[in-house]
């Protein structure tokens, strides 16, 4: 019988052939924490009574959730994060860095074929370069990072197949919202989804994130896609490391396969406060809104940044909306100043904040009052998500947001049709 | 002891934020604090009538979202003996035996919040003692068995120096 890829990089990391259902043990190449995750990663690393890294080339801190620090206990948290580093001797990404699911890949620790850990549901971002990457809690990343292993139930895949081209004004995160509204929010809950199609093969890497990190949405572990010739480039752009493509072999057996056509989808918006709670763009258009965001490791890269400013460019948002930009780096927002794109934000009233995931988390830059309506291009609206329970949260594209921003309504992006 | 279930208003698809709201978990250390602060969002009642050794009953996907430990931590915490959902999200049911949460998996659309409840992992039962109905419930994977007798993963490695299954 064939392999799916999730079966073939979990063998690989196991030194023994594995099919779905199996348990077994795998040497990890990369693994790392963030400042919502790292202090109990340090506690239980402690309570290990292990004195040094597995290696320390292949475990990082990140500080984004809260970066920079809102308040004394967080200052506290990042304080205990620095010291770690220090005595570890391990590799750390501090305040202004960027979000961890932007890091990782984009500074070249992770590459095709690679296991990695991160103690973020969104680790499976990186499944778009064709690595089997998941979410775990703190203490298993400190059992990762004292041994460099952990244990790997192998899972079942689903097969995804996006057909057509997608129409001007939809973008990958459209496609993704409208899978998650099919599959939901416990459709693939432990189990690998691979990606295929033509609109995927169309896509940009970055676009590609987007999708791979919204799997767990649908309760994936892991959102994977082959690594094409576009793959292989970005990542040897971006690390030394020599990458390992797998493609799952022809007759690897599937427990579902799922096709869309997407060259009709209109732009798709998530609704409070389920992440499948979706609808078309089109029947939101009464919707009033207090703040827009665009940012976040679902939609804070370079070119979700040119989208917005496309739109924005010579415009002013609507004076009931505060619009939040965050890039996911520090390289993406000087990327995104070279081209005048901050300036365009700055201009059309728009608050450009430091890299981070702040405002998605309800950490601080950007928390909600009561009633208020949010516009956001982040992975999440589940109620209080944004710091305030009595608010409400709608998920979309960065065209959408910014189409939106302007109007002070949902709004959808097509009508700014020479923009984009 | 005796064993008491306790729901929450809302059914399916309990996330961690809900279980232990990002606004709490930046903000407080001590997991005994935190355990104060459970399902603020969705049912702001609810942890001032757990009572140690009480069930918590939920339907599906209990646990998706956000990989934070804080919240199988809080719910252990809070005095819980168990969770009884009919399906859980991946990371949580890690990060609950990691810690030594118990969980089970079976049918709970018919058990009321207050009900006495008996739980028998071994032979596979839960039953509710005040409508008299037994489920059976999904075997608890040798592995996670492994774990929560060793007092968690923390536990276990110390013990056997590694992985030992």
């Amino acid at each position: 019988m064939g392999k799916t890829i999730a079966e073939k990089i979990l063998s690989n990391h196991a030194g023994r052939d594995l099919k779905a259902g199996d348990i077994a043990i795998c040497d990890v190449d990369f693994c790392f924490g963030q400042d919502g995750t790292s202090s109990i990663i340090i506690d239980s690393f402690k309570k290990l009574g292990v004195k040094k890294a597995f290696d320390k080339s292949k475990f990082y801190m990140i500080i984004d959730h809260s970066a920079p620090s809102p308040n004394i206990g967080v200052s506290e948290i990042h304080k205990k994060m620095r010291n770690f580093a220090k005595s570890l001797d391990v590799g750390m990404y501090d305040i202004g860095c960027g979000v961890c699911h932007q890091l990782v890949p984009q500074k070249g620790h992770v590459v095709c074929g690679d296991l990695v850990l991160g103690a973020d549901s969104h680790t499976c971002t990186y499944g778009a370069i064709n690595v089997f990457s998941t979410g775990v809690g703190s203490t298993d990343l400190a059992i990762t990072l004292a041994s460099g292993k952990n244990w790997f139930r192998v899972p079942e895949t689903i097969r995804v197949t996006v057909k057509g081209k997608l129409p001007k004004g939809v973008y990958s995160k459209d496609v993704i919202l409208h899978i998650i509204k099919d599959i939901g929010s416990n459709g693939a809950t432990y189990k690998s989804v691979e990606f295929y199609g033509e609109a995927i093969s169309a896509m940009s890497v970055d676009a590609r994130l987007t999708i791979s990190n919204m799997a767990v949405e649908m309760g994936a572990k892991v959102g994977l896609m082959e690594a094409d010739e576009k793959v292989l480039k970005w990542v040897a752009e971006r690390s030394t490391k020599t990458p390992k493509p797998v493609a799952a072999d022809i007759n690897a057996k599937y427990v579902a396969s799922k096709v869309y056509d997407v060259s009709k989808l209109v732009p798709q918006v998530a609704k409070p406060h389920a992440v499948d709670n979706v609808s078309d763009v089109t029947a939101l258009a009464d919707i009033k809104i207090d703040q827009a965001y665009v940012g976040t490791c679902t939609n804070g890269r370079l070119e979700d940044l040119e989208a917005a400013a496309r739109i924005l460019k010579g415009k002013t948002i609507h004076p009931d909306v505060k619009f939040i930009i965050a890039p996911a780096s520090r390289e993406i927002f000087l990327a995104a100043a070279k081209q005048g794109l901050i300036e365009t934000f700055v201009k059309s009233g728009c608050t450009v904040v430091g890299p981070g995931c702040g405002p998605c988390v309800g950490t601080h830059n950007g928390v909600l009052a009561d009633g208020e309506v949010a516009i956001s291009t982040a992975n999440r609206n589940f109620k209080g998500r944004m710091g305030n329970p009595n608010s409400f949260i709608y998920l979309a594209s960065p065209a959408t947001v910014a189409a939106s921003a302007l109007t002070g309504r949902i709004s959808d992006p097509r009508e700014y049709k020479k923009k984009l | 002891m005796k064993h008491f279930a306790r729901r929450l208003k809302v059914k399916d698809n309990i996330n961690t934020d809900y279980v232990i709201s990002g606004r709490y978990k930046f903000k407080i250390q001590d997991p005994k604090e935190l355990a104060k602060y459970i399902f603020q969002d969705i049912d702001p009642d609810f942890a001032a009538r757990v009572t140690k050794g009480d069930i918590l009953v939920a339907g599906e996907n209990f646990g998706c979202g956000s990989s934070r430990e804080q919240a199988p931590q809080a719910l252990k915490q809070a005095g819980f003996h168990a969770v009884a959902a009919k399906s859980f999200a991946r990371i949580f049911y890690r990060n609950a035996f990691n810690i030594g949460l118990l969980l089970v998996e079976c049918d709970t659309d018919f058990i009321d919040d207050g009900d006495e409840l008996e739980l028998d992992i071994e032979k596979g039962k839960l039953k509710d003692k005040a409508k008299g109905l037994v489920f059976d419930t999904k075997p608890v994977p040798a592995v996670m068995k492994t774990l929560l007798g060793d007092g968690g993963v923390v536990g276990h490695f110390k013990k056997h120096g590694g992985f030992s299954f």
